[in-house]
């Protein structure tokens, strides 16, 4: 990988904050540590020095100068290891007493501590003696520096020091490690999503995303991703069923109208036959745009957008008139028709749709069946229920013919646009219920329902 | 009579004005709201025919400034394939009646006439009584006779054949009757209107000589007195 793609990728990046964020919380850990444990020692010789100060004070006050100078030699002489340093010298910082052979050049902090080398104690490496002593100005002018040998102390902060360092080291290295391998495992994930999509957008439109099989979050996701893409092929299939549709719907009648425009060129003609195919071509368009009318009707119904006419409606009204608009035209065929209102009571829709629905149903019950048989019209509070005793519909086409243009074999023959119940389909959906087809014994039930 | 056509397609004004002028009318254009709301404020016209979508203010502005202003000269909106169901809005703005595009002529002059013979009516007194030739209808007593001799309608019948008599001479198209009679816009199938046409005329012309429903090819029907002259 380049180190600009490397940089990029989701992988390193991840790695990276997971390296500094638990490195950077171990630094702080240990940082703490450290604190704690050398801290706490270096305080303890600075109060011990300090205590040692109080005590030849006191012992200076009560006793003078020769009595402190006592104290200090008696203390040199019982630490022949050189691990105190005691120095009294004249106000001019020449030495009285003491184990060091000379005021240090060292120049004081602001509370009087002076770090400083040894330079004149044997030791076993050869290399001088680290140091920490305190100046005391006593009554007199006499100046005493009283300090302690801080080699060891200095020894186990180096040594804790060191180990923090490769502590910090190894938790950054082991954090690395560990974030790349996290984010791998999660890239991987992601990348089969990616890989997925790529398959698809180069045309293979049947790929899924592969689920993990934990049921986590990425499982999740690629199971809502690939219901998605179900549901982006089922739309396009339904597209592709409607143009398909449409070239092949339209253009029968189109090439009828085409014939028919033809026909009028011919000069031979009489003025009433001219006529007469004039209505023909006229009414061979207008059926042409009611098809056109119908899909936009149900496209702008399934959009959802016709809401804003939604009022109260009382669907028994709604049934009483669809039944009195075609009773005369189920006698003219000789059909036996009636229509019947259980429950009153009003739903929430638009009146001229649920209109529409109930009459595209009465009128295909009426269409369809044979002369001598019957068609009736039944309605419940949020129910409409068309049956009639014709040659129904058989149990695996009853999803079908709900789709645009979609014809029963038989009825290939019969007049109409195969829109008719696509429609009725739309109009129960944007009323939140739903069309269903059921046998009649004989016939069709065709049930209509709202909410 | 005088009408206004406020539409921008050329080709569509074209046919609106020919068909028009065809049918006997006077028609003026206008192909932008602007020059269109001018026209209809400064010149005085029996009905408008407004697109509703126009360069300059729209269709619906331009009504609903000119009944602002207590214009009522009737209006018949046109509306483009796409916005089929935009009906309540026009009708909500002020306009008289509403007409989706494409349509044809014969469905256009029948509404147009409908429109200016409501919009002279508004003014008188509801009538009691409608009549033509021999056929007498009495609108209070909901009865109607042919001739002196009573027939029995059923009251969509009965309202049918008022709808026809109104426009007695206009055409009137199936549409117009689903609307007007039966108050349900929707599209039919079949023509079940026929069927009831069919019907009434069984009552109103069967035991006549002479016929007074008539069909008009392409269009709808008319109500007419055959001894009148065709068109009056």
């Amino acid at each position: 990988m380049k180190p600009r793609r490397l940089l990029r990728s989701a992988t390193f990046r991840l790695a990276l904050i997971y390296m500094l964020l638990f490195g950077g919380s171990v630094a702080l850990l240990l940082g703490f540590l450290y604190w704690a444990t050398v801290g706490v020692l270096s305080e303890q010789v600075d109060e011990t020095i300090q205590a040692d100060i109080k005590g030849l004070a006191e012992q200076y006050e009560r006793r003078g100068t020769p009595g402190i100078a006592a104290i200090i030699a008696e203390r040199v002489r019982n630490d022949p290891g050189g691990r105190t340093v005691y120095l009294l010298t004249d106000p001019l910082r020449r030495p009285l007493v003491g184990n060091l052979s000379g005021w240090p050049t060292v120049s004081p902090d602001a509370d009087g501590w002076i770090t400083f080398e040894l330079l004149d104690r044997d030791t076993p490496d050869g290399k001088p003696q680290p140091a920490r002593a305190r100046r005391f100005v006593l009554q007199g002018g006499l100046n005493l520096l009283v300090g302690r040998e801080v080699r060891e102390l200095q020894r186990i902060q180096r040594m804790i020091a060191n180990a923090m360092v490769w502590g910090i080291g190894i938790t950054l290295a082991l954090a690395f490690a560990g974030g790349i391998a996290m984010s791998r495992s999660t890239a991987r994930r992601i990348d089969s999503i990616n890989q997925t999509s790529r398959d698809i957008m180069s045309g293979d439109l049947g790929r899924r995303i592969p689920a993990g099989g934990t049921g986590d979050e990425f499982d999740q996701l690629a199971g809502n991703l690939n219901d998605m893409l179900d549901r982006i092929q089922g739309l396009m299939e339904g597209l592709r069923h409607v143009s398909d549709n449409i070239a092949h719907d339209l253009r029968t009648p189109l090439t009828r109208l085409r014939g028919r425009l033809e026909d009028l060129d011919d000069a031979t003609l009489g003025s009433e036959e001219r006529t007469r195919r004039i209505d023909a071509a006229v009414a061979e368009a207008d059926s042409l745009l009611s098809v056109f009318n119908a899909l936009l009707r149900i496209t702008q119904i399934e959009a959802g957008g016709r809401r804003e006419n939604f009022a109260p409606v009382d669907l028994s009204e709604v049934v009483r008139d669809v039944a009195e608009l075609y009773e005369p035209v189920a006698q003219a065929k000789d059909l036996a028709f009636s229509s019947r209102s259980d429950e009153a009571g009003n739903v929430t829709g638009d009146r001229d749709l649920l209109f529409q629905a109930v009459a595209n149903l009465t009128d295909n019950a009426i269409k369809y069946t044979p002369a001598g048989g019957s068609v009736s019209l039944h309605s419940t509070a949020k129910s409409v229920t068309v049956a009639d005793s014709g040659p129904g519909v058989p149990d695996d086409a009853r999803e079908d013919v709900f789709r645009r243009f979609h014809r029963l074999e038989a009825s290939r023959n019969a007049p109409g646009s195969g829109l008719g119940l696509s429609l009725v389909k739309a109009v129960a959906q944007l009323h939140g219920g739903d069309i269903s087809l059921a046998d009649n014994q004989p016939g069709l039930r065709a049930v209509l329902t709202v909410s | 009579m005088r009408v206004l056509v406020i539409e921008d397609d050329a080709d569509v004004a074209a046919y609106i004005v020919k068909a028009l002028t065809e049918a006997g009318h006077n028609a003026s254009h206008a192909d932008n709201g602007k020059d269109g709301l001018v026209m209809a404020t400064t010149d005085d016209f029996d009905v408008l025919v407004v697109d509703r979508m126009l360069p300059g203010p729209d269709g619906l502005t331009i009504i609903r400034t000119l009944r602002a202003s207590d214009d009522h000269t009737p209006a018949l909106i046109l509306s483009a394939l796409g916005d089929v169901d935009d009906r309540v809005k026009g009708l909500k703005a002020g306009g008289d009646d509403y007409l989706t595009k494409p349509f044809a002529a014969a469905e256009m002059l029948a509404r147009l006439e409908a429109l200016t013979r409501r919009a002279s009516n508004s003014g008188t007194p509801a009538e009691t009584a409608l009549s033509v030739a021999d056929l007498e209808m009495d609108l209070l007593a909901r009865t109607v006779s042919r001739a002196g001799t009573p027939i029995d309608l059923q009251p969509r019948e009965f309202r049918l054949l008022e709808c026809l008599m109104r426009n007695a001479g206009s055409v009137v198209t199936r549409t117009m009757l689903l609307e007007n009679v039966w108050d349900y816009h929707f599209d039919p199938q079949t023509n079940v209107i026929d069927v009831h046409v069919s019907r009434l005329r069984q009552k109103i012309d069967r035991d006549f000589d002479s016929p007074l429903i008539h069909t008009v090819r392409g269009a709808g029907y008319v109500l007419r007195d055959a001894g009148q002259d065709a068109g009056s």
